[in-house]
């Protein structure tokens, strides 16, 4: 009864997936309608500069983003786990909090009217015009990658015995040893699965990017959904094998490297 | 044995078979107070560990023997008091900076190291220089029967090896003080007897002082020099186990350390007791106190013997047997007292047992009661 | 003062990036639209005073328009996550039962859809639902249907595409919930004379009732402003208020109108959010206060 109900949902998450990773690679020019075995459409999509432009962009935009998420977010989820009561607790845990709870169309505006207020302030006062575009789509990443990689650190400390620290303390250890020699490399595979976490959500986010970015800022993810509007392309489906693709190699890189980390057996000292 | 021995000596003065050495204190507390809030968790405690001693803090849990062995490693700071390790005063020092090491109720053993690193964590610290690191760790595992383990991680070991590999990460560092919090705590109680015996030696072959924080008064009696008897953030009594158990000052006490039986009476003119229960009782010491006064005494079960014939007229009482529980090496048995006050009375394995219901006559000698101060 | 130094860079950071931009979102609500650049009047100047109105608000109350939008955006959010419960839940007691080794990738299997992209999956919903498609074709091939049926921009088309993509979300804090969960209960229960259905129903199911309100409301907040999922798979005339307030500002460019449907959704969300939080902070302190070594909990620690 139980594996039954979970082959159903694995089923239903899966197939549409696959079916489309195996379109993928049909030469017909209508998308899941088998043509023969083709790659036309992965050389269609690397001629096309639009699309190999927007997802450089991108690729760049969730690169930053993500590690300004996991300095931040690290420190936050630090604070939060480690940092008994103070002042402002009960805000910052709110604030930091808050981008995993707001609707994107929410956050996608308050931020792009947050930037329109910062440009008319700029343009009046310092008479310096600054346009939107990727570094606003990078900032508005950082801030909702924040608050998952500060989720994922604060869980992943709440779990570890405080007395850790403590006793690298009394063995010696100055507070910047301890952080260096205990603290981090325990955090380590929370911000190595934050990193990917606020990497991924930037790559996948259409809402908040197409408020924020401005002219110059075609994401991926805005491109695509453009052309999703107007109906599938093979192309399209040939861009999602090669997502899947990489994200299957990234998801199975880190497993292997976390679990080595996790086993690491007796001759290893 | 004699190197093993060196890899735990202290780094300080020497107390080894330092005979003529100054006597001073290793530790000396002086008004040490903690508050939480509104509870005071120590008030203005004071005690002295000597070099070499090992000192038991016993008490319940709220008693303050944890709060006070934070104290002295440091992760607390006491509100009042003062701390001399080797008359040195250490309070205005963080924890990284002490010369204490503490090994930790959860162990706290790193487990992204391994054995090896573990134990070669405090060494680094100092900087001590690799060599030496190797050979020093070789020597402390070697010590506690681990060779062959430097390469695990501590999940891949067992309660007891982890809780070796604990104190050995202490004691590499030759602290010549190590505090232990609820070392055997963690662990089986086939273990434990075994535990506590390794760490006396180790206790006597390193010659640090240790501190150990426990809520296990047959712990505390079985391995430590001294006990020192914690009742709400004060120090109820300090003394060998022997004196402790014999004696004990308060019905705390008396009450904390085995099942004493507590006789309340009043002074009569002679100096003898006459006890509610319905006996007079002849102290061998009498108690500093004018006739008329209550007071309250206590007697331990295995003090009490079973005579023949009527009970003397003195230090002895007639009941009748409610309960008998074996014991292994004896009986513990409920006998209830003419007044219905009930008693437990420790009888040897090698006597037949009385019968339920059946009349006995006790006796005591005038040593095994101890007036209490309360 | 170390921690001081570690608070303050994320700290100001989410000061300036959601504490402000949430207030400034208030404030243009209650301003009124203008020709220009930005295309709105500061509800404040230094000039005018206050320049304010409620007429933003004041719209959104009175023309049913925007009410209908509201109720069919619950209503879409409600049966979306009641759907993602009611799949999720059997799901998650399969992995929980799984023998150890089993429940990690099992889990993995459940997320890794959420890590090959969003539009993507969309994009094969769009393709397998057409009227041509591979849908329309299986159903034809079986002959439940002559002629294909109009699936595609459809309600069903968007509750497949809402439940898709918020699945994974749902399962994941009830796995957590049923791994935390004390077996022996559940024997004692079957010791007392309880049949397996008597004891998920009288043991189990109650236990895990926190991890399915937590579960409910993942899937229930976000989709109450979704906008992309209805605009690629839902019927064109079908409003919602992530449409609305995406219309108003990008077609219509009110930018005070877009925000006080902004204001008027966040002040709906605030109860379930609230909730949301509650369950979030009691999991978390249970997850804090037992024993580290577990190896349940640990085991969901690499995932997201």
């Amino acid at each position: 009864m139980r594996r039954v109900g979970l082959a159903v949902g694995l089923s239903f998450l899966w197939l549409p997936i696959l079916l489309l990773v195996g379109y993928a690679f049909s030469a017909d020019r209508i998308p899941f309608q088998w043509g023969g075995f083709s790659l036309r459409w992965f050389a269609a999509l690397a001629a096309n500069e639009r699309m190999l432009e927007a997802a450089w962009l991108s690729l760049r935009i969730a690169a930053g983003a993500a590690t300004l998420a996991v300095l931040l977010g690290g420190m936050a989820g630090w604070v939060l786990a480690r940092h008994g009561p103070f002042r402002g607790r009960a805000v910052f845990g709110a604030l930091a909090g808050a981008p995993l709870v707001l609707p994107e169309v929410v956050t996608g505006l308050s931020l792009l009217l947050l930037f329109v207020v910062l440009q008319g302030w700029a343009e009046a006062a310092l008479g310096w015009q600054v346009g939107r575009g990727a570094a606003t789509v990078l900032l508005a990443h950082a801030t909702l990658g924040l608050a998952y990689v500060a989720v994922v650190v604060q869980a992943r400390l709440a779990g570890m015995d405080p007395a850790l620290e403590e006793a690298a303390a009394d063995l010696g250890a100055g507070p910047f040893t301890v952080f260096r020699t205990v603290t981090l490399p325990l955090m380590a595979p929370a911000l190595v699965a934050g990193w990917l976490l606020a990497f991924t959500l930037s790559l996948d986010d259409v809402v908040v990017a197409s408020f924020v970015s401005g002219p110059a800022g075609t994401t991926l993810p805005m491109l695509v959904f453009s052309q999703l509007r107007i109906g599938l392309t093979p192309e399209i489906n040939a861009l999602a094998t090669v997502i899947l693709a990489l994200a299957g190699l990234a998801v199975g890189a880190a497993a292997l490297i976390l679990g080595r980390n996790g086993r690491r057996g007796p001759g290893a000292g | 044995m004699a190197t093993a021995i060196r890899a735990f000596a202290p780094a300080g003065p020497s107390v080894i078979g330092a005979a003529g050495a100054p006597a001073g204190p290793l530790l000396r507390l002086a008004g040490v107070t903690k508050r939480f809030g509104a509870t005071l968790a120590l008030d203005a405690l004071s005690l002295d560990v000597a070099p070499g001693e090992f000192l038991a803090l016993l008490g319940g849990s709220g008693s303050g023997k944890s709060t006070l062995l934070r104290i002295i490693a440091g992760f607390e700071a006491a509100d009042a008091g003062r701390l001399l390790l080797q008359g040195r005063d250490i309070a205005p020092l963080p924890p990284h900076a002490r010369p204490v090491s503490m090994v930790f109720q959860s162990y706290a053993l790193f487990p992204h190291l391994s054995v090896f690193d573990n134990v070669a964590y405090g060494l680094r610290r100092d900087g001590v220089a690799k060599p030496e690191i190797a050979q020093r760790v070789a020597e402390a595992l070697a010590m506690v029967g681990l060779t062959g383990f430097e390469g695990r991680r501590p999940a891949q070991l067992s309660g007891g090896q982890r809780q070796r590999v604990a104190l050995v990460r202490s004691l590499v560092k030759r602290p010549p003080l190590l505090l232990l919090d609820e070392p055997l705590g963690a662990l089986d109680a086939s273990l434990r007897e075994r535990t506590g015996f390794e760490l006396r030696a180790l206790q006597r072959a390193t010659g640090a002082g240790f501190v150990m924080v426990t809520h296990d008064q047959a712990e505390a009696l079985a391995l430590a020099d001294r006990v020192a008897v914690l009742e709400r953030g004060r120090l109820a009594q300090i003394g060998p186990p022997r004196a402790l158990y014999d004696r004990p000052a308060t019905r705390y006490v008396a009450e904390f350390l085995g099942a004493a039986n507590i006789l309340e009476g009043r002074l009569g003119p002679d100096g003898a007791v006459d006890c509610a229960a319905g006996c007079r009782l002849r102290l061998a010491v009498p108690p500093g106190r004018g006739p008329g006064e209550a007071i309250s005494v206590a007697l331990r079960p295995e003090r009490i013997r079973l005579v023949a014939g009527a009970p003397p007229a003195e230090n002895g009482i007639a009941a009748r047997l409610k309960d008998l529980a074996y014991r292994g090496d004896g009986w513990m048995a409920v006998v209830a007292l003419p007044d219905g006050t009930e008693w437990r009375v420790a009888l040897p394995s090698e006597a037949a047992p009385p019968a339920p219901g059946e009349a006995l006559s006790l006796a005591w000698a005038p040593e095994a009661l101890a007036p209490l101060a309360d | 003062m170390r921690r001081a130094l570690i608070l303050l860079p994320p700290f100001l950071w989410l000061l300036l990036l959601v504490a402000a931009p949430v207030a400034i979102l208030a404030g243009i609500a209650l301003s009124e639209p203008a020709p220009g650049v930005p295309p709105f009047l500061p509800p404040v100047s230094l000039e005018a005073g206050w320049q304010g109105s409620f007429a933003n608000l004041l719209t959104l109350a009175e023309d049913w328009y925007y009410a209908a939008a509201f109720l069919r955006s619950l209503v879409v959010a409600f049966l979306s996550a009641a759907i993602c419960l009611l799949l999720a839940y059997p799901m998650a007691l399969g992995i929980a039962s799984a023998r150890e080794g089993w429940r990690v990738p099992l889990l993995a299997l459940v997320l890794l859809p959420f890590w090959t992209g969003f539009l993507p999956r969309l994009g094969a919903w769009i393709g397998l639902l057409r009227d041509g498609g591979w849908v329309n074709g299986v159903l034809m091939g079986l002959g439940l249907t002559e002629a294909p049926v109009p699936l595609l921009y459809s309600d069903a088309a968007l509750y497949l595409g809402m439940v898709h993509a918020y699945l994974p979300f749902a399962v994941l804090p009830l796995t957590a919930t049923l791994l935390r969960r004390d077996l022996s209960v559940e024997e004692a229960a079957a010791d007392l004379g309880a049949t397996p259905w008597v004891v998920f129903r009288t043991v189990t199911l109650p236990l895990s009732l926190p991890g399915a309100a937590a579960a409910f409301l993942l899937v229930f907040i976000p989709a109450a402003g979704e906008f992309v999922i209805p605009e690629l798979l839902g019927p064109p005339e079908a409003l919602l208020v992530g449409r609305a307030l995406w219309g108003e500002f990008f077609q219509n460019r009110d930018w005070p109108l877009a925000a006080a449907l902004a204001v008027a959704l966040l002040a709906l969300l605030i109860l379930p959010i609230r909730l949301f939080q509650r369950l979030e902070d009691d999991g978390g302190s249970r997850r804090a206060a037992s024993p580290p070594s577990r190896s349940s909990g640990q085991s969901l620690d690499m995932v997201p």
